[in-house]
């Protein structure tokens, strides 16, 4: 139950008015006390959207209890445990780097042009389990375009907030923090990559990476930052914590790919959470099942090489 | 050598049997826990990484059984054959584990066990274990006479495999496997200064 004392504390501290006014919800909608039953008593009100799967999402509590982020402790329950200190009001990006109008953009700004969609996804962990999360967000590129990208760019790179009095993972030197991550730009404004700021239909919960995160879901789940304040605009590939720490073990484009095993487990199942003590394995899906709408991206490419 | 001496006489009365009947019963609460949602949303895992970890804990314990007799005067000798009797117990269950509801598909198994370095030490690490629980009885004590000894020292490169096999299957270096490991090398260094001085005189 974890998850569900920080995702209210969570709720607590999100300046509620401000997802309100910009939802213009009706305010008993998101009362504080009460998490939805069902994704139908909307929240944040994120438009339904044609990318999302049919398949059921995994419960609010699964995803809210069983995550990676490092930032606050490396078993999977670390997160929701010691997440709920971290303070999200005030928060704004950086966005700088090969874009026409770089700056410090308030949270609150970057929303107030953006229309929020629910997208619900398949969701697949490089350690070979699976969900389906019921995002809240809006396109990457929706961002990309309003601050404008300038024509040499060609990757766009991403960082995690590093504040070791709020994030106690940071204080051990686990990884190079502040954690970053990376996209090629054909990447980034494919209509499917999302930035995400809520979870069904409510803010997004402090251990899913609070207040705005990266979802690119043909890929590993690393490759979605949480707790965005930096993108930069660049000309060359970026660097990526993951891929920094472990080059062999994870590749800068860590597309989900059932046929590239990493070094230390096959990639070609994986287990759906939720499943209890007996869960099967099912087959893990090329591109994680979006391979209609991504596999041109990498026409060309050895994909066993650029793994 | 008062504290010693109070612990050797309250443990006397201690059955040598009692271990393996409080023994088991982890593991029945581990399964349990499983079945009921206890283990968060992915209880095999945790299943998994609970017997695996009580295992690599029961192994350093029956390696503290030596050094406990001879630097603080604690005679557990008595419980030593039960305490490597259940890490053998919760390997083999984590084995269980790991090959029928965590992996599932044998070709995958067989390919794993081989292709994986994590997974190869592992089983090697069980491998080595399994002559020795064959043998923890005392028909084979006296059956093997002076062999059981060093048979019996395959403990230590069990352990090794055991501890290495956690360090290397987290992500990154992780600072729990890592004091796993650590005490492994610790508990098997106060030995060597002891085989050393056997040696030297010959």
């Amino acid at each position: 139950m974890a998850g569900y004392r920080n995702a209210l504390k969570h709720s607590d501290i999100t300046p509620k008015a401000d997802w309100l006014n910009r939802r213009q919800l009706i305010a008993g909608a998101a009362a504080l006390g009460a998490l939805p039953a069902a994704p139908a008593l909307a929240g944040l009100g994120a438009q339904p959207s044609p990318y999302s799967t049919d398949a059921a999402p995994n419960s609010l509590e699964d995803i809210t209890s069983y995550c990676n982020f490092y930032e606050f402790g490396t078993g999977k329950d670390d997160p929701a445990r010691n997440a709920g200190g971290l303070t999200t009001d005030p928060w704004a990006v950086k966005i700088d780097g090969l874009v026409d109008r770089p700056g410090s953009y308030d949270l609150g700004d970057i929303l107030s042009g953006v229309t929020l969609e629910e997208r619900i996804y398949r969701f697949r962990c490089v350690e070979a389990w699976s969900m389906i999360v019921p995002w809240a967000g809006f396109e990457l590129k929706a961002l990309l375009e309003r601050v404008g990208v300038q024509p040499s760019a060609k990757y766009v790179a991403f960082e995690t907030l590093q504040r070791p009095e709020e994030m106690p993972g940071q204080r051990s030197r686990l990884l190079d923090w502040p954690y970053r991550e990376g996209l090629r730009l054909d990447e980034a404004m494919h209509p499917l990559t999302i930035l995400a700021t809520g979870l069904y239909d409510e803010p997004l919960p402090n251990q899913n990476g609070a207040p705005l995160r990266l979802v690119v879901p043909w890929k590993y789940g690393f490759k979605s930052i949480k707790s965005i304040v930096r993108i930069t605009l660049t000309e060359e590939q970026p660097k990526a914590t993951w891929n920094m720490a472990n080059p062999r073990e994870y590749g800068f484009y860590s597309n989900v790919n059932p046929e590239v095993s990493h070094p230390r487990w096959s990639q070609a199942t994986e287990r759906r959470i939720g499943g209890g003590l007996f869960a099967r394995r099912q087959p893990t899906l090329m591109f994680n099942g979006y391979g209609e709408e991504v596999a041109g991206l990498y026409a060309g490419m050895d994909l066993s090489e650029d793994y | 050598m008062a504290p010693a001496d109070a612990i050797n006489r309250a443990l006397r009365p201690v059955p040598a049997w009692a271990l393996y009947v409080i023994g088991p019963l982890p593991a029945i609460w581990f399964v349990w826990l499983g079945l009921t949602g206890g283990l968060g949303p992915e209880p095999i895992k945790a299943l998994e990484h609970r017997l695996g970890e009580l295992a690599l804990q029961l192994l350093l314990a029956g390696l503290t059984v030596t050094p406990l007799r001879r630097y603080a005067g604690v005679n557990l000798i008595r419980h030593r054959r039960a305490i490597g009797l259940l890490a053998f117990f919760y390997v083999t269950l984590h084995l269980a584990v790991w090959l029928l509801l965590d992996v599932q598909i044998w070709s995958q198994i067989l390919a794993d066990i081989l292709k994986r370095p994590y997974i190869t030490i592992g089983m090697a690490g069980f491998a080595l274990m399994i002559p020795l629980a064959v043998t923890s009885n005392n028909g084979s004590v006296r059956r093997l006479g002076p062999a059981w000894r060093r048979l019996h020292k395959l403990t230590y490169p069990a352990v090794l495999l055991g501890a290495v096999h956690y360090v290397m299957l987290v992500k990154g270096w992780q600072t729990e496997p890592l004091l796993y490991l650590g005490a492994a090398l610790g508990l098997l260094a106060l030995r060597l200064p002891l085989q050393r001085r056997r040696t030297v005189p010959s």
